[in-house]
């Protein structure tokens, strides 16, 4: 076959041509996640924690199954992202691993709410934090508070310390090293875990609550909650912590509180929502909770994640849907899909109640 | 290609190299392609400015903002945020040459002078092979497989040869320690400096290579005296293409290592210095505010390193031309 002088570089645009357009078509084709605001009536955008994406995805496509025409975008940024483009008004609602802090909130600061609205933290996704081990020859672990933050702090290095001894009767513990394994990437389990640990254990553990693990104690990192559970589960003698419903093969350990030992069950987690008082000053709906990890029958290390809302929407289409659908997240049915698809710990009917109940009052 | 010249009757006379004629009539083609080839030129410097540009302008909130805000806000200071990053990835990267090169120019000489022709080629596949193996794949591989089985060595190293500073400290008892995480990126650089290396020992002087061999050389005295003499500039060179790898490498080392804002020596216990590229891909999907730009900074950080090293090598590879073998 010939090629004539012309054909070759033709032939070169042509393929050029071709490619080009071929990444041009990817790029429109490529659905907005989040930043689409306020264009149709029917669509809804919110942007925030990745903890609760599974259980944002059930809840979208539950809630579009039912009602045709709606679209609800979630993009799952992390919670400070979410909370920023709250704040702009780049998306309706927000998922955050913790509320608004008081300075944060306050009239005409929120893009999408009136001039005169606030913001609302609705509690909608409960998720207990297991703490997970590999130890040979371990089956099961008791550990109280000032125990497990020394081990995570680094002043207790063994399993044959005498602290982790003395709470496992019976338990044949090796002369071996701790290896523990926190997150290396900023994260609302790390700001619960940590929380629950000053909380339960400050004489031990005297760093405030944060995202990032603090770097003063030391200890093995690993990148996001699969890589934890993987550190844990491939190593020798490890200990770590990651959400419970990503680690159902490993051993979880029980925690002391008062004086029970509790498991990471739903139940056991849902109770401390329920137990926990709502911060004071902040406005009747707003269920912004102080989580009190210390309370009986509650299982401690939890991560409760917030959707944050308007009391008053500028546009009324907006109110309707984020009400139906944060509405629907809330419910018993809602929650118990999340139950299933996520592995979270469904709202007492209580706090479901009070939850429906700040969900009406949005206008 | 020769139909190309058969097809357009013309007989232009034979253009000496020295005085090219300039009155040949300018065929589309030729223009085309020096339109294209330019083009290509001119999008390359292009591109590489809008990178520099976009750094300098998203990394400049993060550098102009005040010591004492940032650490209010708790992001900390910025030089003292970004030096143990930048340790870990010089260091990290160091070991990784140190243990991928003399592997890399052995397998290259083995290739070119020792092995079998047949099983010399399938090797040279084997080794591209490799470099098309994706990094998140190494990374897997590492802290999944390589880290858990290297663990029990690093434990011997560490109560044997412990008082050595390199191995001193509390073993990590995962394995995903920096010297792992350097074995994944020697592992990864390996087919880089092995290719290059290959295809310029390949390029030695028949003569001179017959020359040494007369002269009563053995084998390795004539790779001593010709090969690698003749190689050296290409050696250093893609050594440095290795080190650029290396030093950018994201994914696996952010699957791989334990990386903590440290500066130490110490390679084999849970606290390592992180690595700039893994710290930037760890925490930018949540960062948001000035934390995105302080990462950012990160980056134009890393991008100011491999300038440097790359520079560093120019010049080396233009030293050592003058007295290599082959003038």
């Amino acid at each position: 076959m010939k090629i004539s002088s012309i054909g070759a570089p033709v032939a070169l645009f042509a393929a050029a041509a071709l490619t080009l357009s071929a990444c041009a078509a990817n790029e429109t084709a490529n659905p907005g996640t989040g930043a689409s605001g306020t264009a149709a009536a029917s669509t809804l955008a919110g942007k925030g924690a990745s903890s609760m994406s599974a259980a944002q995805q059930k809840w979208i496509a539950d809630y579009q199954a039912a009602h045709s025409g709606v679209t609800i975008n979630y993009s799952p940024d992390g919670s400070g992202a979410g909370r920023e483009a709250f704040i702009s008004g780049a998306v309706q609602y927000a998922g955050s691993d913790r509320p608004f802090k008081d300075e944060e909130l306050g009239k005409d600061k929120f893009g999408e709410c009136t001039a005169e609205s606030n913001a609302l933290n609705l509690p909608i996704y409960v998720s207990p934090i297991a703490v997970i081990f590999n130890v040979d020859g371990v089956e099961e672990l008791k550990l109280d508070p000032d125990t497990l933050a020394g081990i995570f702090a680094g002043t207790i290095t063994k399993w044959n310390d005498p602290k982790i001894a003395a709470t496992n009767d019976g338990v044949t513990l090796p002369d071996a090293s701790i290896t523990a394994v926190h997150r290396s990437d900023d994260s609302g389990t790390t700001n619960n875990f940590t929380d629950y640990l000053n909380q339960a254990a400050p004489k031990v553990w005297t760093e405030a609550a944060s995202d990032t693990f603090p770097t003063a104690f030391g200890g093995e990192a690993a990148k996001g909650t699969s890589a934890v559970v993987d550190a844990v589960t491939t190593g020798k003698n490890t200990i770590g912590y990651a959400d419970a419903s990503a680690a159902k093969d490993l051993g979880h350990a029980q925690l002391k509180v008062g004086e029970q030992w509790l498991s990471p069950t739903a139940e056991a987690a849902a109770k401390i929502v329920d137990d926990s008082e709502v911060l004071p000053g902040r406005a009747e709906h707003d269920l912004a909770l102080k989580l009190n990890r210390v309370s009986k029958d509650a299982y401690p290390a939890v991560l409760v994640s917030y959707a944050l809302v308007c009391e008053i929407y500028k546009d009324a289409n907006d109110a309707a849907l984020v009400k139906g659908f944060i509405g629907y997240a809330a419910s018993a049915e809602g929650q118990k899909a999340a139950a299933e698809a996520a592995g979270s710990a469904p709202l007492s009917s209580t706090m479901s109640a009070k939850v429906a109940a700040a969900i009406d009052s949005i206008k | 290609m020769t139909s190309v010249t058969q097809s357009t009757r013309e007989v232009t006379p034979t253009p000496t190299p020295e005085h090219p004629v300039n009155k040949a009539r300018e065929r589309i083609g030729d223009r085309v392609f020096s339109g294209l080839a330019t083009g290509s030129g001119v999008t390359i410097l292009l591109i590489l400015a809008m990178v520099a540009g976009f750094l300098l302008v998203q990394a400049f909130p993060a550098l102009a903002t005040s010591p004492a805000e940032l650490e209010a806000k708790g992001y900390g200071q910025f030089w003292s945020w970004i030096l143990p990053f930048a340790w870990g990835t010089v260091y990290a990267s160091f070991w990784a040459l140190l243990m991928a090169v003399p592997v890399a120019i052995g397998i290259a000489l083995f290739i070119s002078h020792y092995a079998p022709r047949r099983l010399a080629s399938s090797l040279g596949y084997v080794i591209d092979l490799l470099a098309a193996v994706p990094s998140v794949v190494f990374g897997l591989w590492g802290s999944m497989v390589l880290a858990p089985a290297v663990q029990p060595l690093y434990l011997w190293l560490n109560t044997y040869l412990g008082w050595i500073p390199f191995f001193s400290g509390q073993p990590s008892g995962t394995g995903r320690t920096l010297l792992t995480a350097s074995i994944v990126l020697a592992v990864m650089i390996l087919p880089i400096i092995t290719s290059l290396s290959r295809e310029v020992f390949l390029q030695t002087p028949v003569l001179h290579q017959e020359a040494a061999l007369a002269l009563g050389a053995t084998r390795w005295e004539m790779i001593k005296m010709a090969v690698l003499p003749f190689g050296r500039a290409g050696i250093v060179s893609s050594v440095m293409l290795g080190l650029g790898r290396a030093l950018g490498e994201t994914m696996a080392v952010a699957m791989v290592l334990s990386g903590a804002p440290v500066i130490t020596l110490e390679i084999l216990t849970s606290q390592n210095p992180n690595t700039i590229a893994a710290v930037i891909a760890q925490n930018f999907p949540e960062a948001y505010g000035l934390k995105t730009n302080q990462l950012i900074a990160g980056g134009l950080t890393l991008f100011v390193i491999t300038l440097v090293v790359n520079s560093i090598a120019r010049l080396i590879v233009s030293r050592y031309k003058e007295f290599s073998g082959a003038n």
